[in-house]
């Protein structure tokens, strides 16, 4: 079995996960540049559906962009050169003429600080629906309903669905995005740092949260808190200077790592 | 005085010195203006000076009626000299008379002195002495004669007025309405003729009978408004001037007849709203030294919401494409310091601009297009309306690209990231996320260029704003919005009155009103300009704090 960049033998179970068919996104030999900068160097990684994967490293590693890799949201960055192949259910998703709107309903992203849009909180979780073309009023109901729960944020909100976004607390903002991210039926979630600007009671709320979506989605987080990578994830990657130092389960990881610079960034000798 | 200077207390006093002065500039402006301007219309007092006879060459004694000048309302004792206005320009030799104090006059205020604004000629002062006008009864024609001791003299003078009045709007709506169809219609026949003579001779001789058929109409037209101009001139008011002579004056000059000396407070008070109101709906006179400013107005209004209209399309998609596509090249740099720059564009250059590319190059190719049967006389390659927009819509071009730039480029890249990763596609996120979100920073926009189109002047000179237009640009008449017609503009009225005026010293008040009149305008376009926006912050309050 080869399992690219996977620095430790598996459980039984684990194996599983790494099954070809279970595979949901392959990356193989990727590099990025911005302009002359290089921020990913062939980077090899192979990402289990239906788990917990978690990105950690120091700041300005190549985390977050690498995230980003996977819904070509760095596309919009000029100067952004990108070289080897990011697979999707076994589809390259560089390969020339891939719809990238396409690409991006399939892969949810949630950012760093909540960004609701400026409308109501019906509008919000209905936006990805309305740019679809979908008007239909029941379809739209059933889905805003149906996302909500999913974030969690149902109960919270299903007395004012037509107040402005911007009327939640931050906790609330970050989980209203989620629920805006999942009306669009994608099967990978992208969080880009998601409980970093939130408090301690909110972030175990998006912890919670991605506990339960893990049984739906193949999610994927890029995190500073080295707990909650622990606490939430199935699988960690330790990233450092656009390179991939070790990748295995989570708590070999954490209990047992190979490194020396995974050792030491985990306990916090630098980072 | 060292923590003084070490806690930055002089440079909060400096700058707090600074903007001080700036408001005080400002608010004395303004106030200058409205207190000169506003004083204006209250009703003054007209004063019978007495002058005794000072040498052999006048032996007689000079008797003038004539109301105080600059020095508002009392005879102001503390000057050597002092600014008078006699009125009556047709009749004596000088209109105002700088009176020294040391000619010795004796004033006194006579209760029935009148003041009779005329439709030419300016003021009059005299007092009246009857009213004359002829009564037709059985074929026989009786002359009317009510002195003005008699107890029925106002009402009757009253009454004869409301006729005159009447007659004259009759006339007026006549001219306007009939005369006015009737030209168009042969003007059009006159252009068909032109056309037809060679191609079909029998059109050709139905158009010249319709054409025989107007000027008869347009005959008898001219002589029964002829007929209403003869009973209007008919009755007439005997005035007996202040040195003693008569002058019979007809009551279709009469604009209003008022007796400052007479009235209470609330009748001035009265007459002074009225002189407001009338100032600001009706046309001017007297080659704009009298009257109203409603011509100016409205041009003002019209030509700033259609600069509005034009403006607004082109500077936000350019906005767009400079802030969205354009990119950071070179090329594209150059040109966002071109449109910087071109702010700072002298206003009289678009207007030279305007009149070299808009009116002769664009109007007059439109002309060879559509209105080749009016040339040579040109239909819109000559100023106008449009041509007046458009210049200024390219004056303010500037400024509204530069606040909608900055306004898309305030919007947080984390809202354009999340629409995309939703599967928006980038012109979606702009039109449903960007957009919406800058449309207050395109209101700051609007807001300045129309405070710097309202404000503006030389280049209008050159592309169609006029001294006096006979036309309203918007108005009842198909298709009602005129592009191609002048306009007149408060701006440059003000100009007109105040250094084209034959009569300075009567337009001088009215120039101050003018100014206060635009200063307000102006205000009022931005106030509702910032309404609009404060309504959209409000709804997008909170976005900023992302």
């Amino acid at each position: 079995m080869n399992v690219p960049s996977l620095s430790r033998p598996l459980s039984a179970s684990q194996a599983q996960d790494f099954q070809p068919e279970r595979l949901k996104l392959q990356v193989e030999n990727f590099s990025l540049h911005y302009g002359r900068e290089q921020v990913l160097q062939d980077i090899h990684l192979a990402l289990p559906a239906k788990r917990v994967t978690a990105f950690i490293g120091p700041s300005g590693c190549g985390k977050s962009t690498l995230l980003r890799s996977f819904n070509r949201l760095n596309d919009l960055i000029e100067g952004c050169v990108c070289r080897g192949d990011i697979r999707l259910d076994q589809e390259s998703i560089y390969a020339p003429g891939r719809d990238v709107v396409e690409l991006r309903r399939r892969v949810g992203m949630v950012f760093q600080k909540p960004n609701p849009f400026p409308k109501s909180i019906y509008e919000n979780v209905a936006f990805g629906l309305r740019v679809q073309g979908i008007r239909d009023r029941r379809t739209l109901d059933d889905v805003v309903e149906f996302s909500l729960r999913a974030a969690a944020l149902w109960d919270e909100v299903k007395d004012r669905l037509h107040d402005n976004g911007f009327d939640l607390s931050g906790g609330q903002q970050q989980r209203l995005v989620i629920a805006r991210a999942l009306a669009v039926e994608p099967d990978v979630i992208l969080l880009d740092e998601p409980a970093s600007a939130l408090d301690p009671i909110s972030s175990l709320k998006i912890e919670e949260l991605i506990n339960e979506l893990k049984h739906s989605y193949t999610i994927i987080i890029v995190t500073h808190n080295m707990h909650q990578a622990a606490r939430v994830s199935d699988y960690t990657a330790f990233l450092h200077q656009g390179r991939i130092i070790e990748f295995g389960d989570t708590d070999s990881i954490f209990t047992n790592p190979s490194k020396r610079q995974t050792e030491d960034y985990i306990t916090g000798r630098y980072g | 005085m060292k923590k003084w200077t070490e806690g930055g207390q002089p440079w909060i006093w400096l700058s707090a010195g600074a903007l001080s002065c700036a408001l005080i500039m400002l608010l004395g402006t303004l106030g200058w203006i409205a207190a000169q301007g506003l004083h204006h219309f209250w009703p003054k007092p007209i004063y019978q000076l007495e002058l005794p006879a000072t040498d052999a060459s006048s032996p007689r004694a000079l008797s003038f009626l004539a109301q105080p000048l600059r020095s508002g309302q009392v005879v102001d004792q503390s000057q050597d000299e002092q600014l008078w206005r006699l009125g009556n320009r047709d009749l004596q030799n000088q209109e105002y008379l700088w009176l020294p104090k040391s000619a010795g006059a004796e004033f006194s205020r006579p209760e029935n002195a009148l003041r009779i604004e005329r439709q030419a000629w300016g003021d009059l002062f005299g007092f009246a002495q009857a009213l004359i006008w002829q009564e037709t009864q059985e074929d026989t024609r009786q002359e009317q004669r009510v002195p003005a001791e008699a107890a029925e003299f106002w009402s009757s003078l009253q009454t004869q007025l409301r006729v005159t009045q009447a007659l004259q709007q009759q006339i007026r709506l006549l001219e306007r309405r009939e005369m006015g169809r009737l030209n168009q219609q042969l003007e059009q026949i006159r252009r068909q003729l032109r056309t037809s003579a060679s191609h079909d001779p029998d059109t050709h001789a139905a158009l010249l009978t319709t054409q025989q058929q107007l000027l008869h109409d347009h005959e008898r037209l001219r002589l029964y408004l002829q007929n209403l101009y003869q009973q209007a001139a008919q009755p007439q008011l005997e005035i007996r001037l202040a040195q003693g002579e008569t002058h019979a004056l007809g009551l279709d000059q009469i604009l209003r007849i008022t007796r400052p000396n007479a009235l209470s407070f609330i009748e001035k008070l009265q007459l002074y709203l009225h002189n407001i109101w009338a100032f600001l709906t009706e046309n001017p006179r007297e080659a704009n030294t009298q009257g109203g400013i409603f011509p100016a107005l409205y041009g003002t209004l019209v030509m700033v919401l259609l600069m509005t209209l034009l403006v607004t399309p082109f500077g936000v998609l350019a906005a767009i494409y400079l802030h969205e596509y354009a990119g950071k090249s070179l090329l594209a740099r150059w040109i966002r310091i071109s449109v910087y720059n071109l702010a700072g564009i002298p206003s009289i250059v678009f207007g030279v601009f305007g009149l070299g590319f808009f009116i002769y190059l664009v109007g007059g190719q439109l002309d060879q297009w559509l209105f080749a049967d009016a040339l040579p006389a040109p239909t819109l390659g000559t100023p106008g309306l449009i041509w007046v927009s458009l210049t200024l819509a390219l004056l303010t071009l500037p400024v509204v690209i530069v606040a909608t730039e900055e306004g898309l480029a305030r919007i947080p890249r984390s809202l354009r990231d999340g629409s995309l990763a939703l599967g928006a596609t980038p012109a979606e996120t702009l039109w449903r996320i960007i957009l919406p979100l800058a449309t207050p920073a395109m209101l700051t926009g609007l807001i300045l260029a129309i405070a710097r189109a309202a404000g503006e002047v030389a280049p209008l000179m050159l592309v169609g704003v006029v001294k006096l237009a006979p036309t309203l640009p918007l108005d009842d008449v198909f298709p009602y919005l005129h592009l191609d017609r002048k306009i007149m503009h408060l701006g440059y009225h003000i100009f007109d009155a105040s250094f084209q005026s034959p009569d300075p010293e009567a337009a001088r008040p009215l120039v101050y009103a003018t100014a206060l009149v635009l200063i307000l305008l102006i205000l009022l376009l931005n106030l509702s300009a910032i309404r609009i926006r404060h309504h959209l912050r409000e709804r997008y309050q909170r976005f900023h704090n992302l």
